[in-house]
């Protein structure tokens, strides 16, 4: 694949059995370099396996798949590289300050000194939280936290970020300032790929897949889905599709 | 008698308050919802409910029982199911729901009608270990635990939530049922879609109870008239929105972004107008009804 092409992700009859079970069944879909990409699903579809085995941290049983152009099989350590990822659970170090953290995360990530210097003052002057560099995140409350896990997940400028259920408990105000984020973000060309369980989100996507028993059931965007199911909403469209 | 009644509830760890001096009254028979975000201070009402923590001040009776005193007789009456899943993985489905039974001095049998629906689903697995089981089956499992004994008083933490939208409907769809068997049911959830399926709820914050009401009062006070705005780029529209001026509040809304204006009568007119000049020419601007998530975004701003 042209690593400058239009496609960030690109995936072909990805399958994946755990024994006899069979976790993603012939999975085909591509996502655009820039676009909002929604992987929705109920419990259990096997979005997780999926989206472990973009990250590269888990090999399909068959497929062909590229991730930012590299290959899934082969190219896990570049494709690591390539991607950020935060998820609800998956965050910050409580026990670290706001810096601490960006810190650690851009030595992992494999970033210069200066980097990281530069990245974190950046990102911490537009979330206009500057003044609590020093606190130790344990002392945080959960909206900013995401925030910032937000943007330690962007800090190494990533083509792709994975956002597993990012908005997960949070206040309502907060969950509309974090999609704000991930607009602006998506505006700067880097794809994004989520999952979420409230179905208002899934209105802001591009685009948005559904999974069902392994399987893809509908892929689109928000717009058609509606319109293709006759229904004023995306529950309502995931409702049909999962139930 | 109602069958909670909290009075003055407070309960700190450390320097953090959990809950801020709250008061209400749950009447029997009514479902009620707890609604608000991680760390509002639910799952440390739902403690002290449960007698599993002791407030710091002011007082708590489950039907008439007192939350420190009474613990015992509290614990006979009501079931809880907590926010992580905690049955016994290493037991199967039929010995969890017999182990609760024989702790309450009870029977399956005795009390089968209560969760006939609910163990219906999952019976055909009884014999399968609790941890091999999918998220909907355990919680299902926990909800005929919590059932067994008979509870007057049903207290939910958080049962729906990382549980998609098709398992949350039917979770909801089995309350209601419950309901129907004289069960008072407290519920909370940190998503606000669900609490149009309550009698009433309490909208929570930071430990303090912002609004206390039936989902269709809450609703009616929702002070200003609401619009929605759609056009082809929502981004840019919630940007051009943010820099019109005398609007009290912009927020996205699923395809439309939710607007009110400082004043009774907004010129949509005028508005439009502005949004066309900045590149929207298929902008629409339409009255919309408040959801429970407008009015709990507004009573944080008033709160602020």
């Amino acid at each position: 694949m042209n690593r400058q092409s239009q496609y960030m992700i690109t995936v072909k009859d990805m399958v994946k059995k755990f024994g006899q079970f069979t976790a993603n069944d012939h999975l085909t879909f591509n996502v655009k370099r820039g676009e909002i990409f929604g992987f929705l699903g109920a419990n259990g579809a096997g979005k997780t396996t999926a989206m472990r085995i973009l990250c590269g941290l888990s090999s399909p049983t068959s497929g062909e798949i590229y991730v930012a152009g590299y290959n899934v099989y082969r190219e896990t350590e570049k494709i690591k590289r390539s991607i950020g990822y935060m998820s609800q659970k998956f965050s910050l170090y409580e026990d670290l300050t706001v810096k601490e953290n960006f810190r650690f995360y851009g030595g992992i990530y494999g970033l210069k000194r200066r980097k990281i210097r530069e990245r974190t003052g950046y990102l911490l002057d537009k979330l206009n939280f500057s003044h609590a560099m020093n606190q130790k995140i344990s002392d945080i409350p959960l909206g900013w936290k995401q925030k910032l896990a937000f943007s330690i997940a962007i800090m190494h400028e990533p083509r792709i970020v994975f956002l597993d259920e990012p908005t997960s408990g949070v206040d309502p105000i907060t969950r509309r300032q974090f999609w704000e984020m991930i607009y602006e973000t998506a505006s700067q060309e880097v794809t994004v790929f989520v999952t979420t369980h409230y179905m208002d989100e899934a209105e802001y996507c591009s685009r948005v897949s559904i999974m069902d028993r392994g399987k893809i059931k509908a892929l689109d965007t928000p717009a058609n889905l509606k319109q293709t199911y006759r229904v004023a909403n995306m529950n309502e469209v995931f409702v049909q599709i999962a139930r | 008698m109602p069958a909670v009644t909290v009075d003055q509830l407070r309960k700190s760890y450390q320097d953090t308050v959990a809950l801020k001096k709250e008061s209400f009254r749950v009447e029997p028979g009514e479902l009620f919802g707890v609604i608000g975000p991680d760390g509002a201070g639910k799952t440390t009402l739902f403690r002290i409910l449960t007698t599993l923590l002791v407030p710091d001040q002011g007082q708590a009776r489950v039907e008439g029982f007192d939350v420190v005193k009474d613990y015992r007789q509290i614990r006979h009456i009501t079931g809880y199911m907590p926010g992580e899943f905690s049955l016994y993985m290493d037991l199967t489905v039929a010995e969890n729901l017999r182990f609760f039974a024989t702790i309450f001095d009870t029977t399956i049998e005795e009390n089968y009608h209560l969760i006939r629906d609910i163990y219906q689903q999952i019976e055909p697995f009884k014999h399968r270990l609790a941890r091999n089981l999918s998220g909907g089956m355990k919680q299902k499992l926990a909800l005929s635990c919590a059932l067994i004994h008979k509870p007057r008083v049903l207290i939910l933490d958080e049962p729906t939530t990382g549980v998609d939208a098709v398992s949350r409907k039917e979770f909801w769809e089995m309350l209601i049922q419950l309901k129907k068997q004289d069960i008072t049911i407290l519920v909370s959830t940190p998503y606000m879609d669900e609490a149009g399926l309550c009698d009433r709820v309490a909208l929570i914050q930071q430990g303090s109870i912002m609004k206390i009401d039936s989902p269709a009062r809450i609703l009616e006070d929702f002070p200003r008239k609401l619009w929605a705005a759609r056009s082809n780029q929502p981004y840019k529209l919630l940007q051009d929105l943010r820099e019109y001026i005398d609007l009290a509040s912009v927020y996205p809304f699923g395809d439309s972004i939710h607007i009110t204006h400082k004043r009774d009568e907004m010129d949509k007119q005028q508005l439009e107008d502005f949004l066309q000049q900045r590149g929207h020419p298929d902008i629409e601007v339409a009255p919309a009804r408040p959801t429970i998530e407008d009015c709990f975004m507004d009573l944080m701003n008033q709160g602020t």
